[in-house]
């Protein structure tokens, strides 16, 4: 058998071989232990270790043998490298931490390994987070599995192009901007990125801590509730973390009993699931930018929801450009201090030689810091320096309350959900000539929203565009929710692949 | 030119939670180094802060006890710089919206009161300390080592306004402020060990000026001798440094106690852009007014209210009674004396608390609670004054071997066995009275001629010829009586 | 509202990042091309409205959860040494930095 997951493509199938005994935990890790290695060139993966791997699957077909396992034991995933993981180094992609081993697993791994999961390693990813191409990596460049010339998005880009090659059932990515929902469109996978508070932050490397949330990538929204479900849950250790959801306890199970209750509701009227369902289309989402290739699978998208029984209306989502500036404001001052604590003193790189001690910190983190994470530190440094804090940092938080209210308008009058596109392009090539610092933030426009407000958002398979190399690329519909509505969204989204094909494409097979 | 001092100070004071104020570490004093500090508090990459609510519960007393106002609502500011004692290279604090807003301090200078207003109390996070003996770097480099144990202990700053006008008002303020916490028992007041840390901020303008002059920091002094000094020696600085056409730079500055000098801080941000902001990992700190009461419930009797009860009640001078008020310990020690006696003698009991047992208590380096003279022994040798056993003076020879143990500490023992018992009996002091007339007609004769003084000579030696054990008010009396006839 | 030589230097310095001339330059560069897109925040209207430092304080109150006084932590030179064990230089359970005279 060349790759179990070619063969049993989503968590269901896989989980019942497992459980029939069809396979064992082990024969799959070393199954995607392979696959890893024969598709080194994709650069997705960072650190691998075969022990810490085979450990884990023998522990979970003991307990598969007793008898005790869940849906998601002996499953192959992977956590992007910004989780940090005990065994197993975490570098969040830098020369700054390339030596690092943490002393704790991220409160996200540990759910996942609690579950029985099996990790194939870490994944690769821009540079602390910072980036949409995962070009901005120590370890270079993760390439798209539908084209190699092409980025695979960022900045969760390995744990989407991980996904979309087969290589572990699903990953654990972040999303601070779009870092999940944007290479999972990019990739043809689906992806998550939930409310803010519902998964925990703790171990996850921050970089914009009001804005960050950890979430899933796999081949399909069935999937993503499996694992969303697991990883989601109120955390003491976490002080933003969300002790209650609409009213009930953050724990694992509310979203699976959201999702089954509304994937009931939906069901119950095989004719028209949807009915009663308004999908609010955001005219801004649809302006100039827009590749004519994405329009068209999105839009196409639509009319299947509305085949589906969703009524479409029109709404205005008035700052969608503004989320821009907001978010480079907000972001990269959150981690101009977040980041401080590199400093070549407890952990991390030192330099090798220095004058004194205010000299090794500025040499330690230069050398440590890639180019890109120094000017967000930079610009994040000046936002809120004295004289510029109100103009800009305040401002954009002013803004970010307009943002949000923006939305809740939508939920409340207009809509129950909003659809619209992820990305205004397909995957653009790797190799790109970049004076223009801002250059990539433009594409952010459609994601960088859900973020400053907090809300839940995915992005799930709709179609192909060309890149530009001529090869197709995937493209993805973004489909956002309101406060703690994971579950529904996963609903909906599941109607969709319950007509549509999209997901279930293999890239090198389209 | 006549100057005006303006001190300000700022107090940082460690409260006695028993773990850090965003992490589960333990905060006892002396562990091993670095053997205190988890992730958290070595800001380990994916750490984040959770806070401890009896931190809160004791800024909420603090801020009773100096009637200042609670923020329903206050922020957790980052307050960013680099320094390798502060793990994040930010310190988690309090900027625009402190938990505790305003309130005011009395204390007394001298027999003066003063009140002092309070700006603001915030909570923060301590941290760790260097330690700079000669440690070798992996490059082979001089280098300094950082123990994280400290970081992250709470602390309460408390800042003052600027109405200080001289360093022994600071160190009365300071002195009080210090009482307080201990009294509250939100702070241990262990100086030596950094639990209660001063910054004063000095400045000095000309008499009558509304402005403020520039003002330097003398960073953590910790002990109010050194407050003193560094205050002193601060000011003649600056007054020189005018005086000789110069101007004060505003800058931080050290106090060497072994030089005596304030010295300016090399080492210290040359910059001071903190660029604060809440920090995202902490939401607003909300504190219910319900909280307020339960706390307010449990507050013991402050010292101001006890201060004026023993004024009112017991009818104390108000210096008196702000001394005894200065600590729980002490101000039981006189409730239970005062007790023990018949009515109307709170003077003599305050005086001997403020006297003898205060004297030797410092002389020993001890604290009241530590006193080997038990509240009601130290009664029973007042009762022994009252009803005219002994003298006050012999009655300070009792209380010496009650503190040594003599007798198991029993005033009544120690003066029979030592035969103390004062000599009352008008016809034995009259006889004395006579032998030392006698004898020194020639002061006899200088006291009918005015000399008061040879009065107090003939008491002396009828006194030692007693052996002290005359009772002195019928000595004046008879031998007044006796002259003057 | 261009950044000069100067406010980049000191934007260097205040975030420990020891910069080449030549890097300094390009940082200029960058920080005033990035800057004319952040300058569109200027130009809207936000009387009256509250900054949002925390998502979800959008439609809830949102407040500090409090932890209770107790200890978590064992106290030991075992878990000493994990913690430590990716320190750079550290001597006798001290991490060790240039030295620094005060």
């Amino acid at each position: 058998m060349s790759n179990a997951l070619l063969h049993y493509p989503n968590i269901t199938a896989l989980s019942q071989a497992l459980a029939s005994r069809k396979l064992s935990a082990t024969e799959i890790a070393q199954d995607c232990l392979d696959q890893i290695k024969q598709q080194a060139s994709l650069n997705a993966f960072v650190h691998v270790d075969a022990d810490l791997t085979l450990a884990q699957a023998r522990e979970a077909d003991a307990t598969l043998a007793a008898g005790r396992g869940n849906i998601l034991t002996g499953l192959p995933i992977a956590h992007k490298d910004l989780f940090v993981t005990k065994g197993w180094r975490t570098t969040a992609a830098s020369n700054m931490l390339r030596n690092y081993t943490s002393p704790f697993d991220a409160t996200v791994v540990h759910q996942l390994l609690e579950a029985g999961c099996v990790s194939l390693g870490k994944l690769n990813c821009d540079e602390f987070a910072m980036g949409s191409g995962n070009k901005h990596s120590a370890f270079g460049p993760t390439h798209n599995p539908w084209d190699r010339s092409a980025v695979p998005g960022g900045s969760s880009g390995a744990s989407a192009a991980a996904v979309a090659a087969k290589l572990v059932i699903a990953a654990t990515g972040t999303d601070t901007g779009g870092s999940v929902r944007q290479p999972a469109a990019l990739c043809g996978v689906s992806g998550i990125k939930p409310t803010y508070g519902a998964v925990s932050r703790y171990g996850m490397i921050a970089y914009g801590s009001s804005l960050d949330q950890a979430g899933p990538l796999a081949n399909s929204a069935l999937d993503l509730v499996d694992m969303l479900d697991v990883m989601s849950g109120f955390d003491q250790k976490d002080a933003t973390s969300a002790e209650h959801c609409k009213g009930l306890p953050n724990a694992q199970g509310r979203i699976r009993a959201e999702f089954d209750s509304a994937a009931a509701d939906f069901n119950g009227n095989p004719a028209q699931p949807l009915k009663g369902l308004r999908i609010g289309v955001p005219k801004e989402f649809f302006g100039e930018g827009l590749s004519t290739d994405v329009a068209q699978a999105v839009e196409a998208a639509l009319v299947q929801f509305q085949k589906l029984g969703a009524q479409r209306v029109d709404i205005s989502l008035p700052r969608t450009q503004l989320s821009i500036p907001a978010y480079y404001v907000i972001a990269p001052a959150e981690a101009s201090s977040n980041l401080s604590r590199y400093d070549g003193v407890r952990y991390g790189h030192r330099s090798e030689s220095y004058t004194d001690l205010a000299d090794m910190t500025g040499r330690s983190r230069a050398e440590g810091f890639g180019p890109e994470v120094q000017r967000r530190i930079l610009i994040g440094t000046y936002v809120l320096s004295h004289g510029y804090y109100d103009a800009y940092y305040l401002q954009a938080q002013r803004l970010r309350r307009m943002i949000a209210d923006d939305f809740q308008a939508a939920f409340t009058q207009h809509c129950d959900v909003i659809m619209g596109p992820v990305t205004p392009t397909v995957a653009q090539p790797i190799q790109q000539d970049q004076n223009d610092p801002t250059a990539d933030w433009l594409a952010d426009i459609y994601t960088l929203g859900l973020n400053l407000a907090g809300l839940p958002g995915m992005s799930i398979p709709c179609g192909f565009g060309t890149g530009v190399s001529g090869k197709p690329l995937p493209i993805g519909l973004q489909i956002i929710g309101n406060y703690f509505d994971e579950g529904r969204l996963l609903a909906v989204a599941q109607q969709y692949q319950q007509v549509t094909d999209w997901h279930q494409r293999v890239a090198g097979q389209a | 030119m006549a100057w005006e001092i303006v001190i300000g100070l700022e107090t940082h004071t460690q409260l006695s939670t028993q773990t850090k104020i965003f992490s589960g570490s333990s905060t006892r004093y002396g562990a091993l180094p670095n053997t205190q500090a988890n992730e958290v508090d070595l800001a380990l990459p994916g750490s984040l802060p959770v806070m401890n609510k009896a931190a809160v519960e004791l800024a909420i007393r603090f801020g009773l006890a100096v009637d200042a106002f609670i923020a329903p609502r206050s922020i957790f500011a980052r307050k960013n710089y680099f320094y390798p004692d502060s793990p994040k290279n930010y310190q988690i604090s309090q900027f625009e919206i402190p938990v505790v807003q305003g309130g005011t301090l009395s204390f007394f200078v001298g027999d003066q009161e003063k009140t002092v207003n309070l700006t603001r109390a915030h909570l923060e996070e301590d941290a760790g300390k260097s330690m700079h003996d000669d440690f070798v770097g992996p490059h082979g480099e001089a280098s300094s080592g950082i123990d994280l144990n400290r970081a992250g202990t709470p602390l309460l700053e408390i800042v003052s306004e600027p109405e200080m006008r001289s360093a022994a008002e600071a160190v009365a303020y300071a002195k009080s402020l210090h009482s307080l916490v201990m009294w509250l028992g939100i702070c241990d007041g262990n100086m030596q060990e950094g639990s209660f840390r001063i910054d004063a901020n000095v400045s000095i303008r000309p008499v009558g000026q509304v402005e403020f002059g520039t003002r330097c920091e003398i960073k953590n002094v910790n002990s109010f001798k050194f407050l003193e000094r560094a205050i002193q020696y601060e000011v003649r600085r600056q007054i020189e440094l005018i005086e000789d056409g110069g101007r004060v730079v505003q800058e931080t500055r050290l106090y060497d106690s072994e030089r005596d000098e304030t010295r300016s801080m090399r080492s210290k941000e040359d910059s001071h852009d903190y660029r604060y902001f809440p920090d995202p990992d902490l939401p607003p700190l909300v504190i219910e007014s319900s909280w307020i009461e339960s706390v307010r419930a449990t507050m013991p009797e402050l010292p101001a209210a006890l201060r004026t009860r023993f004024i009112s009640e017991f009818g104390l001078a108000p210096v008196d009674a702000a001394q005894l008020s200065s600590s729980r310990d002490l101000a039981g020690y006189f409730e239970s004396v005062n007790a023990a006696l018949p009515p109307d003698q709170a003077k003599l009991a305050a005086n001997w608390i403020m006297g003898e047992v205060s004297a030797t208590l410092n002389r020993e380096e001890k604290d009241i609670s530590q006193c080997p003279v038990s509240a009601a022994s130290l009664a029973a040798l007042l009762t022994r004054i009252i009803d005219g056993t002994v003298s006050n003076k012999i009655a300070r020879d009792v209380f010496a071997a009650m503190w040594a143990g003599e007798h198991q500490g029993q005033p009544d023992s120690i003066i029979q066995a030592k035969g103390l018992t004062q000599i009352s009996d008008t016809g034995a002091i009259t006889a004395m009275i006579d032998a030392v007339l006698a004898e020194n007609a020639a002061i006899v004769a200088e006291y009918r001629s005015g000399k008061q003084k040879a009065f107090n000579s003939l008491v002396g030696q009828i006194m030692k010829a007693a052996k002290g054990k005359a009772n002195p008010q019928q000595v004046n009396d008879l031998l007044k009586a006796k002259l003057d006839s | 509202m261009a950044l000069t030589d100067q406010e980049v230097a000191l934007i260097a310095r205040l975030a420990r990042l020891h910069l080449t001339p030549d890097q300094l330059d390009q940082a200029q560069t960058d920080l005033n091309k990035i800057l004319s897109v952040i300058e569109a925040l200027q130009s809207v209207d936000t009387t009256g409205i509250e900054p949002l430092a925390h998502p979800l304080a959008a439609v809830s109150d949102v407040h500090l959860r409090l932890r209770d006084d107790v200890v978590t932590e064992i106290t030991s030179t075992e878990r000493r040494a994990a913690l430590m064990a990716n320190a750079p230089g550290a001597a006798n359970g001290l991490f060790l930095v240039p030295k620094v005279i005060e």
